[in-house]
């Protein structure tokens, strides 16, 4: 695949991802197209409980998760920068093993203190 | 080993005798789209039929038996129903939000589904940061099962969404370190590179110890990414109705279904690619006769055979383990898999370095 080997794989990620567009719209338009319609107040109620919803739902949520985001955030990014070291890392050798060693100390003190100041306990 | 390379290379040269390069480039690109959208539905159908016919011979039922032989038409039945259903429009949603997280959950699995080496030769997409991409648009669906929730204006969906998020976002660290364990001891993220390196033995072999913990790992972070088996909190009937697709009808209520049954087979797909050798039939070291034959079972059907075991696995969780709490569920990854994985991971280091496997 002489010119597709050129262009590389962009090309063919951005067809794979006009793909994923196209299944949608298609599938979606033959539906509307076939499917039958019909309206009413009843038909439109949000699916809550059978009786009628109460207020809006796109409120400020309590929620105990967003320290396990801001976790996710940390661990996310060393995940992005062990990647590159994952590579070379046959290649380097012991040395690599150190140096990565220092990073992972480091990393697994975060991640102790986070566990002793209890916010991996749910609440 | 048959390779599928050459077809498409002769095709191609032959298209450059018809016509100018872009005309042969743009071809090329509509073929691929159309054989990415055969092999998404094909497998979306298979999916369906073989887990229900495997929770039902789980269960001591028969499944689907009317519809056709074995009731192996069912699935085109079911497909047929849901396009047939009315898409309702429900009071009070962000209408721009919920049409667009469809996108987002469809677009992600079909592009991780365009990464994955079908064959000898039989791969779409493949950067040199292969595997490192396909975990970066995995955790883009996660942005799609977040907005279905937010903006279906329910309570239950929110829950569900938010439930979901924690869950995938945590347990993507888990898979990331499974999978970077076995990229040490390769030396390349390049997917076809990953396959080669796997020629004389598969990497759970190769790697021995800390690979078999990786693959562990793996399984299970990839049960919890898919909201599978014991992990199914998002979508727990008896608390959240259907969880974060409560609102969604149809069709679209279809597609996160479809993308579901996909993600189940692109896991499964990385855990065979990643441990299991991809298309590279089993090999021995040393047994020559043994690896010739081998060699005669074609790579798709390698590829495609291990992993729908791996899948078969999976679906045998869930009938097998009752589902967690959702702070069990979160205690488990941050407690005990994430610190588990890191450890293997500079167990791997370790190996490596100094040349303890195989």
């Amino acid at each position: 695949m002489s010119l597709l080997l050129e262009i590389g794989n962009g090309a063919l990620a951005v067809t794979a991802v006009l793909t994923g567009i196209l299944l949608v719209v298609a599938a979606t338009v033959i539906a509307k197209l076939i499917s039958p319609k019909s309206y009413s107040v009843k038909k439109s109620e949000t699916f809550e409980c059978g009786i009628p919803t109460r207020g809006q739902s796109m409120i400020q949520f309590k929620s105990g998760y967003y320290i396990f985001a801001i976790l996710f955030l940390i661990f996310d990014v060393e995940t992005v920068f062990l990647y590159p070291w994952a590579v070379v890392a046959r290649s380097l050798g012991a040395t690599s093993l150190l140096c990565i060693g220092i990073f992972m100390v480091i990393l697994v003190l975060g991640l102790a203190y986070a566990w002793k100041k209890g916010v991996l306990r749910w609440q | 080993m048959f390779d599928f390379g050459k077809w498409t290379t002769a095709f191609n040269d032959f298209l450059l005798g018809l016509m100018p390069e872009w005309g042969a480039l743009l071809i090329e690109c509509v073929l691929i789209a159309v054989a990415v959208l055969g092999a998404y539905t094909v497998l979306a159908l298979f999916y369906i039929i073989y887990e229900r016919k495997l929770c039902a011979w789980f269960q001591c039922r028969l499944g689907p038996m009317r519809v056709g032989k074995w009731g192996l038409l069912q699935v085109f039945a079911d497909m047929f129903k849901i396009l047939v259903k009315e898409i309702i429009s429900i009071k009070g949603t962000d209408k721009f939000l919920f049409r667009l997280a469809p996108f987002i959950v469809i677009t992600s699995s079909v592009v991780m589904l365009a990464c994955l080496p079908w064959g000898n030769g039989l791969q779409i997409i493949n950067f040199n940061i292969g595997i490192f991409f396909m975990l970066a648009v995995s955790s883009v669906g996660v942005l799609g099962i977040l907005l279905a929730g937010w903006s279906s204006n329910n309570k239950y969906t929110l829950i569900g969404a938010m439930r979901s998020g924690a869950q995938m976002v945590s347990y993507e660290i888990s898979l990331g370190l499974a999978l970077m364990t076995i990229v040490v001891f390769s030396g390349t993220m390049n997917i076809s590179e990953l396959v080669w390196g796997q020629e004389s033995a598969w990497f759970i072999f190769q790697g021995h110890i800390p690979a078999i913990i990786a693959f562990l790992i793996y399984i299970v972070a990839a049960t919890a990414e898919t909201n599978r088996g014991p992990f199914d909190l998002p979508e727990a009937e008896h608390e959240l109705v259907a969880g974060y697709h409560t609102e969604y009808s149809g069709i679209t209520f279809g597609f996160y279904y479809l993308a579901e049954y996909l993600n189940l087979f692109i896991v499964s797909g990385i855990a065979t690619l990643m441990f299991l050798g991809g298309w590279m039939p089993l090999h021995v070291p040393g047994w020559d006769a043994f690896n010739n034959v081998m060699d005669y079972i074609p790579s798709v059907v390698w590829f495609l055979g291990k992993s729908f075991f791996i899948s078969f696995v999976i679906i045998w969780f869930k009938w097998t383990f009752p589902r967690v709490r959702i702070d069990q569920l979160l205690a488990f990854e941050w407690k005990y898999l994430m610190p588990l994985a890191l450890a293997n991971l500079v167990l791997m280091a370790v190996f490596v370095a100094f040349g303890w496997h195989f």
